[in-house]
């Protein structure tokens, strides 16, 4: 009994991020009955994109993931026009840059479930490796050819091209719904093969470098994170640094997940605004802006120093 | 208004905008079927 009050009052220690990353889980896939019949979600809910890399195959799911709807709206867009229908991603962009011109990067750190994920497996005990900053724009490749331009030209006979992203590469997707509805429906179980299991080698992989490296899958692949990235520039949820008050310490580039020089570089594509550098400085020389919250510290000192 | 900020929301308009479009050509119901069916791709099978 006294152990497991320990460990009550040892859970109940996390963060505040990652509370919510949590709930965020739950709040996304709640129905989990679904995970022991093997069906999925076919709820009204299922239409709408949520600004996270949460599979729409996944059996409890109750939203749509965006990169799945874009490739699939851009892999069928020459075969609509031929239709004279018209489809063109257009709902999916407009809510994700809804997104990302409010916050960004912020679902990242605080909803995306593979996200919590990659900051949970990290927690191994082990040898860690940093991840070479060159590998950053690895992910911008994929976003371009594997979302966009693949899906759109390269076509079957019949004229539809495919979720390249989805079928070679994401392991959020293998994780969250290829592994449940193999286990538990017979008839998904009957069709694996070579691809289900260069998937799993994929994810496994994945799921090593998650437990050396903290965030690789954010910072090297996932396609969301660079079209959300995109918009750290110029979203109304803005990292600002006082400069002026600035000491140099490093605590704040110490403890961001991405390797950022964050003084220099507040503002980068790369930043997924877990806030901890805001948390880490000792000074208060780091504060985030957004329209509701205002600037609380050193309004008049404080300067956007961006790279 | 900070020249930033503006951006942040000529961006934040444009995207509402793209949005209402979509909704407009029944985009919302395309993905709804999309995301409704089980995706042989995403789980790896085809």
């Amino acid at each position: 009994m006294g152990r497991l009050t320990q460990r009550l009052v040892s859970a109940c220690r996390l963060t505040r991020r990652r509370w919510i990353q949590i709930l965020s889980l739950i709040a996304l896939n709640p129905i989990v009955p679904n995970y022991f019949s093997g069906t999925i979600v076919q709820a009204r809910s299922k239409g709408i994109c949520v600004p996270v890399l949460n599979c729409y195959s996944c059996p409890a799911a109750v939203g749509a993931c965006p990169i799945g709807a874009l490739q699939h709206a851009f892999a069928s867009i020459r075969f609509r026009l031929s239709t004279n229908e018209a489809e063109f991603g257009l709902y999916t962009l407009g809510s994700l840059g809804i997104v990302g011109s409010l916050v960004g990067r912020f679902p990242c750190a605080w909803f995306c479930p593979f996200g919590l994920l990659q900051d949970v497996l990290y927690k191994i005990p082990g040898p860690k490796l940093r991840v070479p900053h060159i590998l950053d724009y690895l992910k911008y490749a994929v976003l371009a050819l594997t979302v966009f331009v693949l899906p759109l030209v390269v076509l079957s006979a019949v004229g539809f091209g495919e979720s390249w992203f989805c079928k070679w590469i994401c392991p959020a997707g293998t994780l969250e719904a290829g592994l449940p509805l193999v286990a538990a429906n017979a008839g998904i179980r009957d069709q694996v093969g070579l691809l289900f299991v260069w998937k799993v080698a994929l994810l496994v992989l994945f799921v090593i470098w998650m437990i050396v490296s903290l965030r690789p899958f954010c910072r090297t692949i996932c396609p969301l994170g660079a079209l959300l990235g995109l918009f750290n520039k110029v979203s109304l949820l803005r990292l600002r640094v006082d400069s002026s008050r600035c000491t140099a310490c490093g605590e704040c580039s110490r403890v961001c997940p991405v390797d950022l020089d964050v003084p220099k570089r507040p503002n980068s594509p790369e930043c997924i605004r877990c806030l901890k550098c805001v948390t880490a400085c000792r000074v208060g020389c780091l504060d985030y802006e957004f329209p509701l919250h205002g600037r609380s510290t050193g309004p008049a000192a404080m300067s956007e120093e961006d790279d | 208004m900070t020249v930033r900020r503006l951006s942040g929301y000529t961006s934040l308009a444009i995207f509402v905008a793209l949005l209402l479009a979509g909704i407009f050509l029944d985009e919302f119901r395309s993905v709804l079927v999309n995301a409704a069916n089980v995706c042989l791709s995403c789980i790896g099978i085809g």
